[in-house]
């Protein structure tokens, strides 16, 4: 057994042990730190394949944002542990049937397809196209599917905004300034010009003493 | 030995059947479930990627990417509905969210 095929069992094992414990943990916390190392070895497994643009991207994105915010909404969260496990031993066999059942047979349509595409390709593609693997990516990417990478973006816009206003919490009581209308004010919601006489009333008695 | 396009699609079925198995066994806790559904995605890319690498294929990588784009998009959301949710009701019991009588 050559050097990758040892990395290649030790990833896939360490994956499959942090996965299972992301299901089965009590504290919330660990499972999420167990995913964490689950993103991490998968990372090191699209390395293997020398898809390296992609295995930095798994760790860049998903340890470095979405399971950050993950463990802040875990901890944020004042969760009562013990209520939400309720019932939990009595869906395990259920669960466990459940996944055996599905993984035998998506490992059955593995073993029933034929076998021209299984090792097709030995070679790094990129490789063999004479160029990195991000460039192997950025070429598709930005020729064929640059729509499909405008709508992607426009969904991350969305996702931001929609998530802000989600989370967003008017609470009464607190001063705060309404840029909104500050701009649509005028003049008039001001100064209220009071028309006045500008003379003198003529009918004014001279007084005594004055200047 | 060397290692073929079957020991990573093994590996992704295993992960994805694990994805759907937290989706059984955690299914009052919803943050578990996020959790699982993330597991769930990650099978589906490991695939992708062995695809991709073993036919020579860019698509493959490039839908990894769009997945990651919309899984990130999705965790954000569902973790704002999570957090709404848990100030309205001080409360994350699936079970008990039925307000829309579905």
């Amino acid at each position: 057994m050559d050097f990758p095929a040892i990395a290649f069992y030790v990833f896939a094992a360490v994956t499959t042990l942090s996965a299972l414990a992301v299901i089965s943990v009590k504290n919330a916390v660990h499972a999420a730190l167990s995913l964490v190392l689950s993103f991490f070895s998968t990372a090191c497994l699209w390395l293997l394949l020398q898809a390296e643009f992609l295995g930095l991207v798994l760790v860049l994105v998903y340890v470095g944002a979405v399971m950050v915010l993950f463990l802040f909404v875990v901890m944020m969260l004042d969760i009562n542990a013990e209520r939400l496990r309720e019932g939990f031993a009595r869906h395990v066999p259920v669960g466990i049937a459940v996944a055996m059942v599905m993984a035998a047979e998506m490992v059955l349509l593995i073993g029933a397809r034929p076998l021209e595409h299984a090792t097709a390709s030995a070679t790094d593609p990129a490789a063999a196209a004479n160029m990195s693997n991000t460039a192997w990516i950025s070429h598709a990417l930005f020729s064929q599917y640059t729509l499909p990478f405008e709508i992607a973006a426009l969904i991350l816009t969305v996702a931001v905004v929609a998530a802000i206003l989600l989370t967003l919490r008017r609470r009464e009581g607190v001063k705060s300034q309404k840029p909104g209308d500050q701009v649509r004010v005028r003049a008039s919601d001001r100064v209220r010009v009071v028309k006045m006489e500008s003379v003198r009333p003529a009918a004014e008695p001279p007084q005594e003493g004055a200047p | 030995m060397t290692i073929t396009l079957d020991h990573y699609l093994v590996l992704g079925a295993i992960l994805f059947a694990i994805g759907v198995a937290g989706i059984v066994i955690n299914r009052k806790n919803l943050i578990i479930l996020l959790m699982s559904i993330e597991l769930m995605l990650l099978a589906v890319n490991v695939n992708f990627v062995a695809f991709s690498r073993f036919l020579g294929d860019p698509a493959g990588q490039v839908f990894v990417f769009f997945i990651l784009t919309v899984a990130a998009a999705e965790s954000a959301i569902g973790l704002a509905i999570l957090v709404t949710l848990f100030r309205n009701r001080r409360d994350i019991n699936v079970t008990e969210i039925d307000e829309l009588r579905g």
